[in-house]
């Protein structure tokens, strides 16, 4: 080897030693990503959990929130009226998407043309797109005015959050639902409305029922709306949807902005509350739709 | 589908006579109606925040997006002050949550052993599951004093002949909020590549790597150029979040208009979401009212934009590349 070559091959080796070591650096900032995304999460379900923890016992669900002198928001005791609010808002919004949701994807699915159903697969887009600060505007002008703030106007608002979920999330599993079936049933007679209700969405039942639970998860934490259709609630537990009802995630807005500590531990609590709601509800509907899906899929 | 079209020269067998069934009419036309609802309902939005921001779009006209100040006194009105902070507020966020969010995706599709995949990937999702109610209490309270007793004075002695970076005065800050927004968006921009980057066939990646290539410049040479429109549009999605999030900026980004447009990103501000967020009950003039709508407008008209535009993408790509995502 004559000692120009081995020159040349020093040459080749220092590129790619640079190669090498370039590859090793985004590598690890590839792993360095990785690590920030997990630790913020980390964070954040930590300072919750540490803060929340300390202030959540039984008054937080049992007791009403009494006024002091310092604040505008009344603080003390527990938010029992939040809770019930956000169930009765939640849960009527829950019953006006749902089925209007399942029914929407039946139609894509079962019965509209292609260009139709393109066309409600961009309208569901759309309606997904409109931010959800802009919906609560959008039910002021058309609930609000006029009428005062209600928590059937908070619960309408939730449910035009939902309907484009519910109704993506219906559409892809009732997609899943092999042709053979929906062959069989018309080949055997059985009319095409009950193939697709008694043999086709029981077939999809359980994907619907964790996209309806995912939408549920998703629309309880769900605050710009509310804020502006159903915030100025009394502070004593009230069941009727006709007033203005506290919610939870609305709670938790306006206690983070008081001055008081006091009134930062309730939202830390509410927070703690809300937050492992989300979570399990989610983790739980996520590892129930892994699970149905593959039954579907196996089935195929 | 299975409704064949029986032409008139072919008998009809006895039994696949194209009656018409009451029952399949009922359930056509009730799931027809919720779909048409639906479309309505979606027209029907457009509407109302247009009639409602009718009265200041006559007074204020276009003039509206230009102005500065939001005067209930002089019943003068105007969006510049919240357009430059709902843009330097979703454009910054865009530009942390970017990299990052591509690093994540690459190191679950290309790096990470198998094991650490699953949890990863469910645990960035996770992080997309809650509420923003309390990711931004987390902001005001706990992220916001370590970013102003911390953060902010490292970075305005290090950077601080950049106008961005000046003096430091409050937890409660565009800089929150552009870190808060960022936080929020990572798991859009990530989950999304992610999906597009294990669509890369293993045929191209196999031959870059066959060639010599190390793994970042098989990364750089075939999964990026290969996901390139793909990234795009999810970027695009990022924003559209970032855009129409409003509860948590209002949280962090200390709802103050007083400086107008400052660049000192560690000045309190204002963003559109937040405007509206926290001066939707205080109207004091029909005027106002009109102009909070004329804001909301606004913002339906850039979100609408800017989903439609990634989907116009998204389509593009799954139709060139062949798959649908």
């Amino acid at each position: 080897m004559s000692a120009a070559d081995a020159t040349q091959l020093g040459r080749r080796n220092d590129r790619l030693r640079r190669r090498h070591a370039v590859n090793r650096g985004m590598e690890l900032l590839a792993w360095l990503a990785a690590a920030i995304a997990v630790a913020i999460l980390g964070i954040v379900v930590v300072s919750v959990a540490k803060r929340g923890a300390s202030q959540l016992n039984l008054d937080l669900f049992t007791k009403t929130p009494t006024a002091t002198a310092f604040t505008l928001h009344p603080v003390a005791q527990g938010i029992s009226n939040a809770f019930v609010g956000s169930l009765v808002i939640v849960g009527l919004a829950t019953a006006f998407a749902l089925p209007i949701g399942i029914l929407i994807a039946i139609y894509v699915n079962e019965f509209a043309p292609g260009a139709v159903k393109n066309g409600i697969g961009l309208v569901l887009d759309v309606l997904n797109g409109v931010p959800a600060i802009v919906i609560g505007i959008f039910v002021f002008g058309l609930l609000v005015v006029g009428h005062g703030q209600s928590g059937i106007a908070g619960a309408f608002a939730l449910a035009v959050i939902m309907l484009p979920l519910v109704a993506r999330s219906t559409i892809e599993v009732l997609a899943l639902v092999p042709n053979t079936l929906r062959e069989a049933g018309l080949g055997l007679g059985v009319p095409r409305w009950r193939t697709t209700l008694g043999i086709v969405v029981p077939q999809a039942v359980g994907g619907i029922v964790t996209g309806a639970v995912l939408a549920i998860a998703r629309i309880a934490g769900e605050t710009a709306p509310l804020i502006l259709v159903s915030s100025i609630a009394g502070s004593s537990v009230a069941w009727n949807p006709i007033h203005a009802l506290q919610t939870v995630p609305v709670a938790i807005f306006q206690l983070s902005e008081e001055p008081d500590p006091q009134a930062h531990a309730r939202a830390w609590a509410a927070a703690l509350v809300l937050v492992l709601f989300v979570l399990v509800v989610s983790l739980v509907a996520r590892w129930f739709a892994t699970r149905s899906r593959r039954k579907l899929q196996g089935a195929r | 589908m299975s409704t064949l079209d029986t032409t008139s020269d072919v008998p009809r067998r006895p039994f696949s006579g194209r009656r018409v069934r009451l029952g399949d009419l009922l359930l056509q036309g009730v799931a027809g109606l919720a779909a048409l609802g639906a479309t309505v309902l979606v027209g029907l939005i457009a509407y109302k925040i247009v009639e409602g921001s009718r009265l200041s779009i006559s007074t204020f006209g276009l003039g509206f997006l230009q102005r500065v100040g939001w005067d209930p006194v002089h019943n003068l009105f105007g969006a510049e002050t919240f357009l430059f902070g709902t843009a330097v507020t979703s454009i910054g966020a865009l530009i942390l949550a970017t990299p990052l969010a591509l690093g994540i995706a690459l190191f679950l599709t290309e790096l990470a052993p198998n094991w650490v995949r699953g949890p990863v990937t469910a645990l960035v999702e996770t992080l997309a599951a809650i509420p923003s109610v309390v990711i931004g209490l987390w902001g005001i309270l706990v992220l916001g004093p370590v970013l102003l007793n911390d953060v902010m004075p490292a970075l305005h002695s290090a950077l601080g002949f950049i106008p961005l970076f000046g003096p430091t005065s409050t937890g409660a800050s565009v800089f929150t909020a552009i870190i808060v927004l960022t936080i929020m968006i990572l798991p859009i921009v990530s989950s999304i590549s992610r999906e597009l980057f294990l669509g890369v066939p293993s045929e191209l990646k196999e031959a870059a790597l066959g060639l010599g290539t190390t793994r970042w410049e098989m990364v750089r040479g075939v999964i990026l150029p290969y996901t390139r429109g793909g990234v795009a549009a999810a970027m695009i999605l990022g924003l559209g979040r970032a855009l129409g999030e409003a509860v948590a900026v209002a949280q962090v980004i200390g709802s103050f208009s007083g400086n107008g447009i400052s660049w000192n990103l560690f000045n309190p501000g204002n963003s559109i979401g937040s405007e509206l967020v926290n001066e939707f009950l205080n109207y004091s003039t029909t005027l106002e009212l009109s102009s909070l709508f004329y804001l909301a407008l606004i913002l339906l008209v850039f979100s609408l934009a800017v989903n439609l535009l990634a989907q116009v993408i998204v389509r593009r790509v799954a139709r060139r590349q062949g798959f649908v995502s």
